[in-house]
């Protein structure tokens, strides 16, 4: 019924909708959430596992730029709590590829596909981290615009997806204090320790607001993810509440946002900023980032130098089992 | 692909004395020691837990919502196994 996608938009749309039983519209109309053995539109499930089998994938990525500072962190405290952080964010890709194998996807199937470039990972990823400030400003910048993202997600139509954001949400919060309290650190230390501060928010702000996605007019699912209850704001909502938060918190850093245009709008209610270069984040998306091919190599060797680990632990488990048989 | 990937493990974490066994989520484990290591560190890195279960996923049977009505229907027409269902005369006490 979905074999291709040669379609308009319109006829695809119209294709998913009639694909929808009785029992899967009685979950939606009730808020209540579908669950793994429920019936449900077979445009629903594909789009449920990539979505989530692409936010996995970022959180194991995610792993990458800040790792590289774990032997280089300031202090034992530093260290301590950035191993604990990375270790979280590994612990955030299991629940969710775990969450992903509940629809019938396999996760040494996933991890292929993002192997070979046939799945993505947030763009955010793809910028280096050039400096101790960079893992400060990942943390203030990156998870707080991640958490804005993931909140709603909470409450996602599809259960074990929102019971795994409930358990990510949680977490995401030391996350977030730990890289303010970094910059908040250097922003009160000397002034080229400031200044280093100053430079990482400079080069993670404008990437931050475009880890909400494109522009609304210019989003081809998110209708109908919203129609599904999987999406609960449109990416420039959210990318507006991120603003509204930030902007103080910047203030009380004696940081600023790179962005002259940021001003408080009586009206709205809101502040406005400037535009966005969405050209940046297709090009980053398409590969053409400062750091995709040294993300996607590093992943690639740590999963292939870890084959016999694998293998190993299965042999093990063989051995055990046939010799269990022997003796009974 | 590796054609020794490792099966597939349902965790149930008790997170206090005195509470059941909650399912918490899956995850890979080539055994059942390892499955609990890993629910370990997976499942209970904030103190989560005092206790954990391990499953084979495949060990598990689960009943089908498609067969939920006439599955569970035995206990719709029962209502006198409440105790709302029974008249108490007005005065009666700590019955």
């Amino acid at each position: 019924m979905y074999g291709n996608d040669f379609g308009t938009p319109e006829s695809q749309q119209q294709a998913a909708v009639t694909g929808e039983s009785e029992s899967f519209r009685a979950v939606l109309a009730d808020d209540a959430r579908v669950e793994p053995r429920d019936e449900m539109p077979e445009a629903y499930r594909k789009t449920l596992i990539r979505q989530i089998a692409q936010h996995a994938h970022s959180e194991i990525i995610g792993m990458q730029p800040e790792g590289n500072w774990i032997s280089r962190a300031p202090s034992l405290r530093r260290k301590a709590i950035l191993m604990a952080k990375v270790q979280d964010e590994a612990g955030h890709g299991l629940y969710l590829y775990a969450a992903a194998e509940t629809l019938g996807a396999d996760r040494a199937d996933l991890l292929d596909q993002l192997h070979s470039g046939r799945q993505k990972y947030s763009s955010i990823f793809n910028y280096p981290t050039l400096t101790w400030a960079d893992v400060g400003a990942i943390g203030w910048l990156v998870d707080g615009a991640a958490i804005v993202n993931q909140v709603p997600l909470c409450r996602c139509s599809y259960g074990p997806y929102a019971r795994a954001m409930v358990r990510v949400c949680k977490e995401e919060s030391f996350h977030q204090r730990q890289g303010f309290e970094i910059l908040h650190h250097l922003s009160q230390g000397t002034p080229a320790q400031k200044a280093m501060a100053q430079d990482a928010v400079n080069r993670y702000w404008w990437p931050s607001l475009m880890m909400f996605g494109p522009p609304d007019d210019d989003s081809p699912n998110s209708a109908q993810s919203m129609a599904w209850g999987i999406k609960r704001f449109s990416n420039d909502d959210l990318r507006q509440r991120f603003v509204d938060m930030t902007v103080l918190q910047a203030e009380i850093l004696g940081l600023t946002l790179p962005d002259p245009e940021i001003s408080w709008n009586e009206e709205r209610g809101h502040y406005d900023f400037g535009d966005i270069d969405f050209t940046e984040l297709f090009e980053v998306i398409k590969g053409h980032g400062p750091c995709n091919e040294q993300r996607m190599a590093h992943r690639v060797k740590a999963h292939e130098d870890g084959a016999w680990v694998r293998e190993a632990a299965m042999a093990h488990e063989a051995k055990r089992a046939a010799r269990a048989e022997g003796a009974a | 692909m590796s054609t020794t990937e490792w099966p597939l493990w349902e965790v149930f974490v008790r997170s206090r004395r005195g509470l059941s066994h909650v399912h918490a989520g899956s995850l890979h484990a080539p055994d059942g020691e390892m499955a609990l290591r890993n629910a370990r560190d997976l499942y209970t890195r904030r103190q989560e837990g005092v206790s954990i279960w391990v499953v084979r996923s495949e060990d598990l049977w689960a009943s089908t919502p498609d067969e939920r009505d006439s599955f569970f229907d035995p206990a719709i027409d029962k209502i006198y196994r409440h105790p709302t269902f029974y008249d108490v005369p007005e005065g009666v006490e700590h019955l």
